[in-house]
This record gives C-alpha cells, sequence and structure tokens, in this order.
C-alpha cells in the first residue's frame, strides 16, 4: 500500500518559534496554505527583535561570525530541501557561498569602517561601528538568494532583523527559518513574517522602533514606504537583490566617535 | 546630606566670587568689517539681483539695529542658482585635475586664516555669539575643516578602495543660524573636494558670513557656480530641496524640518544627510575630578548660549556627588558675563533671535510650572536686545519637557541616578542620539559607557570638542550620515557597490 506523505504547515518565525498567525488566517501559495501574518504578529516580531538586539549588538564579532557560518552549516544539510524549492539549485549555492562571506566579515569591520583620527588637540580619538537597531526587510526575488543577500550584512552587523518573506513564493523562506532555528542564532534575533505585503509593509515602515528599513524588496509602494519611515528617522536603503558587499553591512551601521583627553 | 558635604555646600555659598568681578569693556573693533547696504544672491560667481524682487533685513541681535538688506529667493532665484551649478558642474569642475581641486580649497583655507579677524566680528555681530568664540573656535574650525578637505581632492580612491569614488553632481545645502560659518564650511569643503559643485542657503537670520564668504571665493578664483549661495528664509529651502536639479540635500537644522525634508525625498532617490537636534546627557560620576567636570558642565551648556545641537543639556548626577556638585556649579555660573558679544569678556552672548528667545522664555515657563527648581545668577543684561541669563534646574522629573525637549538656549536641566545602568537608561530615554558627555577617573567606566550610550559622538572627560578629522553626527533622530573625517566625504561621493 502506498504510504501518504506527512506534509508540513507553514507557519511564522517569531522569537525562535514557529507559531501560527495570531489572526488564525493563511494564504494559498505555491500550493500550501501559508501564515498570513497579522499587524498584531508583525508587532510582536518587532518587540521581540528589539529585545533580542541588547544580547545580539553585544555579542562578540568572533561569535557573530560563528552563528553565520553555523547558519550556513544548516543550509548546506538541508540542500536538497531548500532545492525544491528554488528554480535553479544555484540560487542555494550562491545563498549558502554568499552566508559563508559575510560571515568572515563580522570581526573585520571594526577595522575597515572604523578609523583612529588625528584631531589637532591632546585627545585620543577614535570611530567605531554600532549596529542601528531593527531592521525592517522587504525580501526581494529570487525568494532565497534575495533574502539570504538582504538578510546577511544586517545581522552580521549586529542588528536584528524583521523580515516580510516573498509574497509569492515564501515557501523557501520558511525552510530557511528552520536553518536559523538550528543554528544557534538567539531567538528573535531573525523574524520572518508570511502574508500579504501590502497589509504588512506600511505598519513595518510607520513602526517607531524599527531603526531601519532595507526595502530593495519594495516595489511601487517603497516611495510611500519611505515616507512613513520619516517618522523616526529611519535609515532607508535600497541595494540591489544579489548584493555582496561590505557597505551593505556598513548602510546598517551607526558611527560612534569617542574623545578622551591624553595627559599625565 | 553628611557634614562634610554641608560643609562644602555652604563655603561655595560664602564665596567671594558671588558677585562677577567689574570688568573694564574691552571691545573688539568693528571697523575691520565693511557690510554692504544690501546684497544679491551669489550665482555663476557674481551677485545677481534677486529675481523674487524681495529683500528682508537682517540685524544684529545684540543691538536689535539693522546691518543688511538680504535677498529673499524664490524658485525662479533657486532654479537659477541650480542652473549655473549644474553648468559649474558639468563644464569646468569636473574636467579639473583633482590636485588643482585640492590647491583650489587649500586657497579658500588660506583666506580664511587672513582674513579671520573680519569673519569674526561680522559673525558676532549678525549670530551674537562671544568674539571669544567666533575667535577662536568658529573661523580657526571653518578654515582648518578646508584645509582637512582639501587634502582629500587628489587621494578619494584611497578614501573608499575597489569603488570608483566619483561626484554626485549639484549638492543642495541648508545651513543653521548656530554656527554659520563653520556650518558652511561643513558642507561646501567635503563637497567641493569630491568634486560637486553647490548651492547652499545660509540661515535667515545669520546670511552675512556666508555673503563675506562669497569674496573669498572671488579671490581663490573658484570657477564661476561651483559655489552658488542664495539666501532666505524656509521658503527658500525647500524650493532647494523640491528642485528636481539638485542631486544631493545635506541639511542641518530641527528634527522637525529634516522629518519634513526626508518625507519630501522619499521615492525620489536624491541622496540626503541629515544632522538634526538632540537632547544630550552629560553625565557625572563620583568620582570625576569635580573642578574639571564643572567646567564641562558649563562649557557643555553655555557655549555659543546653548545654540548647540550636541549641547549638554541634561545632566545626570550620580546622587553622593549632587549637593557639592550644584553648589560649584551655582558658584561656576555667578562668574558668567553675559554681555556685549564683541567685548573679548563676554562669556555668554545675545540669543540669536526673537523668535528663539521667545521659544526659551515658553519651555523655561513650562519648567516652572512643571514643578522644577530654577537657579540664575544675578546678572545685569543689556537693555537692548535678545538676552537670556544663564539657567540651571533643578528637581527635573524626566517626564518634564525641559527634561525631553530641545531648548537651544543657556538653560540646563539637572537630573540624578545611583548606578551606572540608570545612567544609561535615563540618558539614552530620549529619540535623540546627537551627543552625551561621560565624567569619571575609570577608563573601563569610560568604555563602558561609551559603548552603550546611543549617541554619534561621546565626550568623556571632556565636552564640545570638535575637529575636521573627526566625525560628527547622530543616532536615531538625530540623523543620519556623518560630517568630519574620511566618513564625512562619503555623503558626497558616487561609488560602486563592490
Amino acid at each position: 500500500m502506498k504510504r501518504l506523505p506527512v506534509q508540513k504547515t507553514y507557519k511564522l518565525f517569531i522569537g525562535g518559534a514557529f507559531p501560527r498567525s495570531e489572526s488564525g488566517r493563511t494564504y494559498v501559495a505555491e500550493r500550501a496554505n501559508v501564515a498570513r501574518a497579522s499587524r498584531k504578529d508583525l508587532r510582536d516580531a518587532v518587540r521581540i527583535a528589539r529585545q533580542a538586539g541588547v544580547g545580539w549588538a553585544k555579542a562578540t564579532a568572533y561569535n557573530r561570525g560563528q552563528v553565520l557560518y553555523r547558519i550556513a552549516e544548516m543550509m548546506e544539510t538541508r540542500r536538497s530541501e531548500l532545492v525544491s524549492f528554488v528554480s535553479r539549485a544555484g540560487e542555494v549555492d550562491r545563498a549558502i557561498d554568499r552566508v559563508v562571506w559575510y560571515a568572515g566579515w563580522a570581526d573585520k569591520l571594526g577595522q575597515v569602517i572604523g578609523s583612529a583620527n588625528p584631531v589637532a588637540g591632546p585627545y585620543f580619538n577614535f570611530t567605531v561601528p554600532e549596529p542601528t537597531g531593527v531592521t525592517g526587510i522587504l525580501a526581494p526575488e529570487p525568494p532565497l538568494l534575495g533574502l539570504v543577500s538582504r538578510l546577511s550584512p544586517v545581522i552580521v552587523g549586529g542588528n536584528t532583523a524583521v523580515v516580510i518573506a516573498s509574497e509569492a513564493h515564501p515557501l523557501v523562506a520558511i525552510e530557511f527559518a528552520e536553518c536559523l532555528a538550528t543554528a544557534d542564532v538567539p531567538p528573535g534575533v531573525v523574524n520572518i513574517l508570511t502574508g500579504l505585503r501590502k497589509e504588512l509593509a506600511p505598519w513595518l515602515a510607520s513602526h517607531m522602533d524599527v531603526a531601519a528599513l532595507d526595502l530593495t524588496g519594495g516595489d511601487g509602494d517603497a516611495a510611500e514606504l519611505e515616507r512613513l519611515g520619516a517618522e523616526n528617522v529611519k535609515r532607508v536603503v535600497r541595494g540591489r537583490p544579489d548584493g555582496q558587499s561590505p557597505y551593505d553591512i556598513a548602510a546598517f551601521l551607526e558611527l560612534k566617535t569617542v574623545w578622551h583627553p591624553i595627559g599625565m | 546630606m553628611t557634614e562634610r558635604k554641608q560643609d562644602v555646600a555652604r563655603r561655595a555659598e560664602k564665596s567671594p566670587l558671588t558677585t562677577a568681578w567689574d570688568y573694564a569693556p574691552a571691545p573688539e573693533a568693528r571697523d575691520i568689517v565693511h557690510i554692504q547696504e544690501r546684497y544679491g544672491l551669489f550665482i555663476g560667481g557674481k551677485f545677481v539681483e534677486p529675481l523674487s524682487g524681495e529683500r528682508y533685513t537682517t540685524i544684529d541681535p545684540a543691538r536689535e539695529e539693522p546691518l543688511s538688506e538680504v535677498a529673499q529667493a524664490n524658485k525662479a532665484d533657486v532654479n537659477r542658482a541650480v542652473k549655473a551649478a549644474r553648468g559649474a558642474f558639468d563644464g569646468p569642475w569636473s574636467k579639473l585635475r583633482p590636485s588643482e581641486r585640492a590647491k583650489y580649497l587649500f586657497r579658500i583655507a588660506r583666506i580664511l586664516q587672513e582674513r579671520s579677524r573680519e569673519f569674526a566680528v561680522l559673525e558676532s555681530l549678525n549670530g551674537g555669539k562671544p568674539i571669544r568664540e567666533s575667535r577662536d573656535v568658529d573661523v580657526p574650525l571653518a578654515a582648518a575643516h578646508f584645509f582637512y578637505y582639501a587634502g582629500w581632492a587628489d587621494k578619494l580612491e584611497y578614501a573608499f578602495p575597489n569603488r570608483r569614488p566619483r561626484p554626485i553632481g549639484v549638492a543642495g545645502q541648508i545651513i543653521p543660524w548656530n554656527f554659520p560659518l563653520l556650518m558652511l564650511a561643513w558642507k561646501i569643503a567635503p563637497a567641493l573636494a569630491a568634486g560637486n559643485t553647490v548651492v547652499l542657503k545660509p540661515a535667515e537670520t545669520t546670511p552675512l558670513t556666508a555673503l563675506l564668504f562669497c569674496d573669498v571665493v572671488r579671490q581663490a578664483e573658484l570657477p564661476p557656480g561651483v559655489v552658488n549661495i542664495v539666501t532666505g528664509d524656509g521658503r527658500t529651502g525647500a524650493e532647494i530641496v523640491a528642485h528636481p536639479g539638485v542631486d544631493k540635500i545635506a541639511f542641518t537644522g530641527s528634527t522637525e524640518v529634516g522629518k519634513a525634508i526626508q518625507r519630501t525625498l522619499a521615492g525620489t532617490g536624491k541622496r540626503l544627510t541629515l544632522e538634526l537636534g538632540g537632547k544630550a546627557a552629560n553625565i557625572i560620576f563620583d568620582d570625576a575630578p569635580l573642578d574639571q567636570a564643572v567646567e564641562g558642565i558649563i562649557n557643555g551648556i553655555y557655549f555659543n548660549q546653548g545654540h548647540v545641537c550636541c549641547a549638554g543639556s541634561r545632566l545626570f548626577v550620580q546622587e553622593s556627588i549632587y549637593e557639592a556638585t550644584i553648589a560649584k556649579l551655582k558658584r561656576r555660573m555667578r562668574t558668567l558675563r553675559v554681555g556685549d558679544p564683541l567685548d573679548k569678556n563676554t562669556d555668554v552672548g545675545a540669543i540669536n533671535s526673537k523668535a528663539q528667545l521667545e521659544k526659551i522664555v515658553s519651555l523655561v515657563r513650562s519648567g516652572v510650572e512643571e514643578g522644577a527648581e530654577l537657579y540664575q545668577p544675578p546678572c545685569k543684561l543689556p537693555e537692548r536686545g535678545y538676552w537670556f541669563v544663564p539657567t540651571v534646574f533643578t528637581n527635573v522629573a524626566q517626564s518634564y519637557r525641559i527634561a525631553q525637549e530641545e531648548i537651544f538656549g543657556p538653560v540646563l536641566s539637572v537630573l540624578t541616578f545611583r548606578t551606572p545602568d540608570e545612567a544609561i537608561e535615563k540618558a539614552n530615554n530620549t529619540p535623540y542620539g546627537l551627543s552625551a558627555g561621560v565624567w569619571t577617573e575609570k577608563g573601563s567606566r569610560i568604555l563602558a559607557m561609551a559603548q552603550r550610550l546611543r549617541a554619534g559622538v561621546i565626550w568623556a572627560n571632556t565636552y564640545n570638542r570638535f575637529d575636521p578629522a573627526s566625525p560628527f553626527g547622530g543616532y536615531k533622530e538625530s540623523g543620519f550620515g556623518r560630517e568630519g573625517g574620511r566618513h564625512g566625504l562619503e555623503a558626497y561621493v558616487a561609488m560602486d557597490d563592490a
């Protein structure tokens, strides 16, 4: 007799757990019933991301680098599952390699982006990069490589993220969330919501605890989202869906300059 | 209060310095400055009549006397300035070798040094700041800024390796009235070093040093149109922001206006940097060298009449040294000399404008009404002009408006804390994040505090220090982008991503 396979329920990824939408709603995408996150889910995710940011920002760069590398390890382990959701296997390979590339940046950013500043006076003066805070990401296509390309620079710098996955292709994002859940990523550092962009994006863009927005995956509504973001002077980034650059990390970093007198 | 602390407090009260000593007036001569009766707009290398046909009077806020009539530029004027800037960008300026561009900037730095006295006197006349500050801080730093960025002009590929740095185009720059010439330097020097051309609008109340700077541009023989100066109020600024021919906007000013600019530019792809308001915490631990800390508090809030976005306007004192600190602070406040900005002995000059004075008065009134305790040293103010006595509020709650809102005047709010954690919690409890101060002799604590304070500039055992090599700019609602240092160049350079 033919065995009936067990089907997966696709849920949200918030605070390291996989809850259904509190609204109980789903929508159909890629022939599955996918959780349709509500405004309340989004606010929960932002709140948790903000809490998680305290510890993640304090983690050593070495530690953050290893966590990112561990994500790549978990993706490699689940490579065949990830491949089943994308149109080309190459997308998965590139996504894995991209995470590894960013993992290596964690403990080099301070040296490449920071500086010691020769001021005209008896002061020691230096500039260091620091995380901006909770970052909202509209994941661009392709659904895995786009998400990984925009998420990795955000978290390697010590920010936490609330991601709205591709509306049309959300399944690989949740599969990827399962990689995160088993990769020692502290709960809440990455939160992934599936659902309708139009319903969620304005709340993400206007949320006062969200410090930065990556609108690379935005389409016609990007200008309006940017306008909403001005209410708390959000840092708004529109990068390349397939970008890979230390300056994509720098876009989500603040620069802090410290002065101290020199004297005996 | 322990007996020893009571003793300190009592001795401070009885100090012979309860009233300021009499000083003979030592006014700086103002005849070094020639102010024209009226000014046009500086567009395409020469002064032109405003197409708007409108002018307004700019005054000396210390005497309420008119100094000159300046142009109120309208849309057509701004359009003309942007066209001149575009013409210069497409023409001679972008064809110039970077090493030649550098030499123009070096020239400007040198001319500013040569004419420093003239600029200092004019800055104090038009803005109300003490000549001691314009002479020793504003003008030398402005010259230093041009000198610093001059050197970058032909070294951009070392600042941004593998990124093919190139100019953006026409930069629209809008600056505030608190450091008119210095903010002009912060904006124009990096923009020109990177090969852009600029349209700059000085603040409505302080246009004169920017207009005198046009003569420096002339003396330096800068190609026409590379620097264009348009004067006017917020309407002129809005025209610059909205002009489609401007590729980049750099704004320093209030958070409210900054947000409006960000909204206007949303979706246009124009580049933007914002340096906005602040409500900085200045944190004094019980092991701090108290006399130095008190000097730091004074410099933090009364420098430039408190018209400083990074002013240390919220003082956090550790409870165990509260009485002693306040006693010393009040005693020191009684030695501050408020008065004629052109007098070399003046510590606190005139409030920049009537509108600003009214804002300060209204916020101070709210502080009293909400229950804070006000202290002002005995102080004789001139009869004419806009003045406000250096003020300190004690018994302030976090929720009071004077602890939340930027006053932009010589008004300090004092709060207390017990533990470093509490200091951090309170200091970070603001939408702003421009600067902060920490005073303690313990090195590890300085670094821990510096790490946890959410602000772009941290002054440890010092306050209000500036240098062209040192990046300056805010976290959170204090804006984004940096001015100064290698990081300050980034705002004016287009680059490859990788």
